[in-house]
């Protein structure tokens, strides 16, 4: 019979030679199994003389654990080569992944809420009001009387129950300033309606109004929101130029255009400072307090921002329009 | 208003760049539209260019070319002196008798007689191409020259055939009902706040709108009188809108005319006729009630307040100039000035309109840009509102596209999903496909799948926000919603094989997700209701609490025929005011012992709902009960007809202690003998 140490070379040599973790046990049986090598060694201790038993157990384990230990190194690496071997079974990662894809954001939504995001970080409290309104808050209470000429430039819609659907948020101005008081910093964004229909005018669009009434407001503060407002919505550094205008509830009143990248001035938005007469209607005296107002088109601006050609396109609902905004 | 830019540089004794003049005018307010050739030119074989401008409703003093040239002027820095017209000698002494009946309405109205003009003579070629070019038709020699005269000084008038007026005329409001033939044929019945001229047989003129047909000049008129009237803006406004009409006059009238203009106006008229048609002219007959003229009253201006407005520092002498170019006479006073604006000027009443006309000749483009004082002011931000941005994000994500629809909507389609439902109405739609205020976001939802699915898109997922109206008690109450509709495969093709379509639970799974959100989804269960625009097997009520707000089912195959489609599509609706209304949430210690779970197969009746075994196994196995599922249903082979087999799966976990097998199988137990007693069931082995 092999000496401990022999046995340990011979068993050094099957690991290495067992390519699987098959073989790899079949060694592992061959020498530490009930009837393997190492094993028949421990057990023919019993058979040397005394004096010699303990010199030739602690041989005998020496090797045994040796084997132990090498069987562990092999088994490690046979099961890395393995997994290799599985993981080399490769996906097509190129395949579409599974599920729900992503819809699109209606680019008015979008649009409107970057809007309100840029006002509300500038301090602007954000407010909404009912679509269907009284003349009262429609027009009235905004400097419109009735037969006031301004009245023809909103072309509305009436309900049979006698009241309006909104031509502007402008009412919210005075619902909003009614009800919290002066000094006040809203924005407005809502649906709108103007009985209007061709390629550039839809009989429904959406409107941000903005309002701030305080002590000392100015025209040059209006220019200042506007300006930032502008550039913070380009992301680039825009041309603006003020035009003298007339809305009944601002006095003074402007349109603002922007310059276009191609050159061309094109007109964004209408704005003014507060009216008196709409300051009195909310029961906010003029002398003491002073504000501006305006009033943007969504739609305008989303088409100058995406580069939509054509207002019908956000009414139609095509698919293939909403998804390319998300 | 379209202007023949020579006219303009004629009064202005100067030539004009019309690209400049454009730019300019457009900065002072006076905003022009567009510069171009005149189409009308080519017969005439010149080239004329045409302002076309888009004049505010508060400029009335701007409809003319006279008006025009003033602003030029103005935004030039020179005062434009008011125009000479020579006086006509009158050949003959006849006139004709005009009575002021309505002095308020009406303070001012001169009138002329010309008798003998030569019938059927036509306006010369260059007074009828300023016509055209703004415009208008060359007529009859009498309605250009009044055309021409209203163009170049602001003023319209008006031309009669004197033969065919009654004895004489007055100037009165009409009687309720009074019927009046206009000169485009049109019979309108008056009302007494229309004011009318009026001659011995009624109502022959719609004041300061339209002339009446049976006194109108013809080929064959040889005797003309001409009136040149002044109508308060108060008396005229509104009333053409009301009958439809929105003349040349109207349109000056409403937004008022100079009150000094109307004899030079006749003057400067009569003169044209009379080297167009020859004819003799009587003298000019004026009658006025100099009380009831309108009166400028001097409006205040303070000077530290027009800085403060406009953020300037402009001087008072920079002011003076300002308003003194704009015919406003100031006189100074200590902090500021009285200011008596000019007749013409009907805008302004305020010291704020003084601001804007000094800011506007100042030029807004001179206004500093200063930053406001920071606020200091943190808004409000509400934790229990679900906010928009939110929801549609999540639908966004859960395959849906958002889209936008009219708050009109079809009156026929809106009662095919709303039968019987109280539609508010549009008084004036712009068609009948946008006749009603939609009662339910349905019908754009199906409107708008319609269009995808006609266009080749097989799955479409949408949803909209918005309001929905329904007629209330004082009114129409809005209420705003969330809606959204799927139709087509629940996944888009994929390479491991096609999807089934999309179905009832898919789109609850949507509904849960957005009740989630906002805190509701314990508190909100879906009840079996029948809705006229779904499917009667597949509909369900969401109720939160005992409140219904909402929607969810199967399009009702009736209406799915109407669109012609070949699939079911499901439809979901939920009020926002309720559903959105957020729960904050109130953390609650997790449970760190491990969790036990025991399934149960239970066999009920068909109509026994998911909710009643749920609730059943829930009040039964109490506060242990960490979940309950439904993992398996099954009816078929083993089970009783009319019976189905439900298995559940209770996750059952103690919050101090770690659960015992024992405690668990007694929990499991008691959760049996409840549903045997409660649901009539048999539990399967």
């Amino acid at each position: 019979m092999a000496s401990p140490a022999r046995l340990l070379e011979q068993a050094r040599a099957a690991l290495q030679a067992a390519g699987d973790l098959a073989a790899l046990d079949a060694v592992r049986v061959e020498y530490l199994g009930r009837k393997g090598l190492i094993t028949a060694k421990l057990k023919g201790l019993g058979k040397l003389p005394v004096e010699q038993r303990a010199s030739a157990g602690r041989e005998i384990n020496r090797v045994k654990q040796a084997v132990v230990d090498l069987i562990a190194v092999r088994r490690g690496r046979l099961e890395a080569a393995r997994m290799d071997a599985e993981l080399a079974n490769r996906v097509d990662v190129t395949l579409p992944g599974r599920g729900q894809p992503v819809g699109g954001l209606h680019p008015v939504s979008r649009t409107q809420r970057r809007i309100v995001k840029i006002f509300a970080a500038a301090g602007f409290g954000v407010r909404s009001g009912p679509e269907v309104e009284d003349d009262f808050h429609n027009f009235t209470a905004l400097n419109i009387p009735e037969n006031h000429p301004a009245r023809a430039m909103h072309d509305t819609f009436y309900l049979d129950t006698g009241h309006v659907l909104r031509t502007h948020t402008s009412p919210v101005q005075i619902r909003a300033m009614r009800s919290e008081g002066a000094p006040i910093r809203i924005v407005v964004p809502g649906r709108v309606y103007r009985r209007d229909y061709d390629q550039t005018h839809s009989p429904m669009f959406t409107q941000v109004e903005g309002l701030a009434v305080d002590r000392g407001i100015s025209f040059a503060n209006l220019k200042s929101v506007l300006y930032e407002f502008v550039s913070s919505f380009f992301e680039r550094d825009v041309e603006l130029r003020f035009r003298p205008s007339y809305f009944p509830f601002t006095e003074p009143s402007a349109e603002v255009d922007i310059r276009s990248e191609s050159g061309k001035w094109l007109e964004i938005l209408g704005c003014g400072m507060v009216h008196p007469n709409v300051l009195r209607h909310v029961n906010a005296d003029p002398e003491k307090f002073t504000g501006y107002a305006f009033g943007m088109g969504v739609e305008r601006l989303a088409m100058l921002r995406y580069g939509v050609g054509d207002l019908r396109r956000f009414f139609e609902n095509d698919l293939r329009f909403i998804e390319q905004f998300r | 208003m379209r202007i023949d830019i020579e006219w303009l540089g004629e009064m202005l004794q100067r030539d004009l760049d019309p690209e400049r003049l454009a730019e300019q005018l457009t900065l002072g307010g006076l905003e022009v539209e567009s510069v171009r050739l005149a189409d009308t030119d080519e017969a005439a074989g010149v080239n004329g260019v045409v302002l076309d401008f888009d004049i505010t409703p508060n400029r009335g003093d701007c409809f003319s070319v006279l008006g025009i040239a003033r602003e030029v002027s103005a935004l030039n820095g020179q005062r434009m002196e008011p125009l000479a017209v020579p006086e006509v000698s009158a050949t003959v002494k006849d006139t004709f008798p005009v009575t002021l009946a309505a002095p308020a309405a009406c303070p001012r109205f001169a009138g002329r007689v010309i008798r003998d003009i030569e019938p059927g003579c036509r306006s010369p070629e260059w007074l009828r191409l300023r016509l055209e070019r703004a415009g208008l038709r060359a007529l009859h020699p009498v309605v250009d020259v009044t055309n021409y005269v209203m163009l170049e000084l602001g003023q319209p008038l008006h031309g009669y055939d004197l033969r065919a007026l009654g004895g004489g005329i007055s100037v009165r409001f009409a009687e309720d009902g009074e019927p009046l033939t206009l000169l485009d044929g049109s019979r309108i019945a008056l009302r007494s706040d229309v004011l009318v001229i009026a001659d011995d047989s009624g109502a022959i003129g719609f004041a300061g709108v339209m002339g009446g047909q049976g006194t109108a000049v013809s080929e064959v008129t040889r005797d003309v009188f001409l009136e040149s009237a002044f109508f308060s803006p108060d008396s005229i406004a509104g009333r053409p809108r009301r009958f439809g009409l929105s003349t040349d006059a109207s349109l000056r009238f409403e937004r008022g005319v100079d009150p000094l203009h109307q004899r030079r106006a006749i003057e400067r008229a009569t003169g044209l006729l009379l080297d167009i048609a020859g004819g003799e002219p009587g003298p000019l007959a004026e009658e006025v009630a100099a009380k009831q003229l309108p009166q400028r009253k001097p409006v205040s201006l303070r000077l530290e307040r027009l800085n403060r407005m406009l953020g300037t520092s402009l001087e008072a002498g920079d002011v003076d100039a300002r308003l003194d170019l704009l015919h406003i006479a100031a006189t100074r006073e200590r902090d500021g000035w009285s200011a008596v604006p000019p007749q013409f000027r009907f805008d302004l009443e305020i010291e704020e309109d003084l601001v804007e006309e000094v800011g506007r000749l100042t030029g807004y483009d001179s206004i500093p840009v200063v930053a406001e004082q920071s606020p200091r002011h943190v808004g409000l931000s509400s934790e229990t509102k679900l906010a928009d941005e939110r929801i549609a994000d999540a639908l966004c994500s859960r395959g849906y596209s958002e889209v936008v629809t009219y708050g009109f909507v079809d009156r026929d389609l809106a009662d095919a999903v709303n039968p019987g439902a109280d539609h508010v109405s549009l008084k004036n739609p712009l068609s009948q496909e946008m006749g009603v205020m939609r009662h339910s976001l349905w019908p754009g939802l199906l409107q708008a799948a319609q269009h995808n699915l006609s266009r080749q898109q097989a799955r479409v997922r949408l949803f909209e926000i918005g309001a929905r109206f329904a007629r209330g008690a004082d009114g129409v109450l809005e209420t705003r919603v969330l809606a959204g509709l799927a139709i087509g495969a629940h996944l888009p093709e994929h390479w491991e094989g096609g999807a089934r379509d999309v179905d009832f639970f898919d789109v609850k799974s949507d509904m849960e997700a957005i009740l989630a959100l906002a805190g509701r989804a314990a508190d909100s269960d879906f009840r079996q209701a029948d809705h006229p625009a779904l499917a009667g097997g597949q509909s369900a009520r969401l109720m939160l609490g005992n409140e219904a707000v909402g929607w969810l089912g199967v399009l009702h195959p009736r209406l799915q025929g109407r669109m012609g489609w070949k699939q079911p599509a499901i439809l979901f609706a939920m009020q926002l005011e309720r559903t959105a209304r957020a729960r904050i949430p109130r953390y609650r210690e997790y449970s760190k012992f491990p969790s036990l779970r025991r399934d149960i197969a239970a066999v009920v009746d068909d109509g026994v709902s998911a909710d009643r075994l749920l609730q059943c196994v829930r009040q039964a196995a109490g506060d242990v009960l960490n979940d309950v599922t439904i993992f398996d249903i099954y009816r078929g082979k083993g089970i009783d007809s009319g019976r189905k087999s439900v298995a559940l799966g209770l996750i059952l976990q103690d919050r101090s202690r770690t659960l015992t097998d024992t405690k668990a199988d007694r929990i499991v137990a008691c959760a049996t003998r409840q549903l045997e007693r409660d649901l009539k069931a048999t539990i399967r082995e």
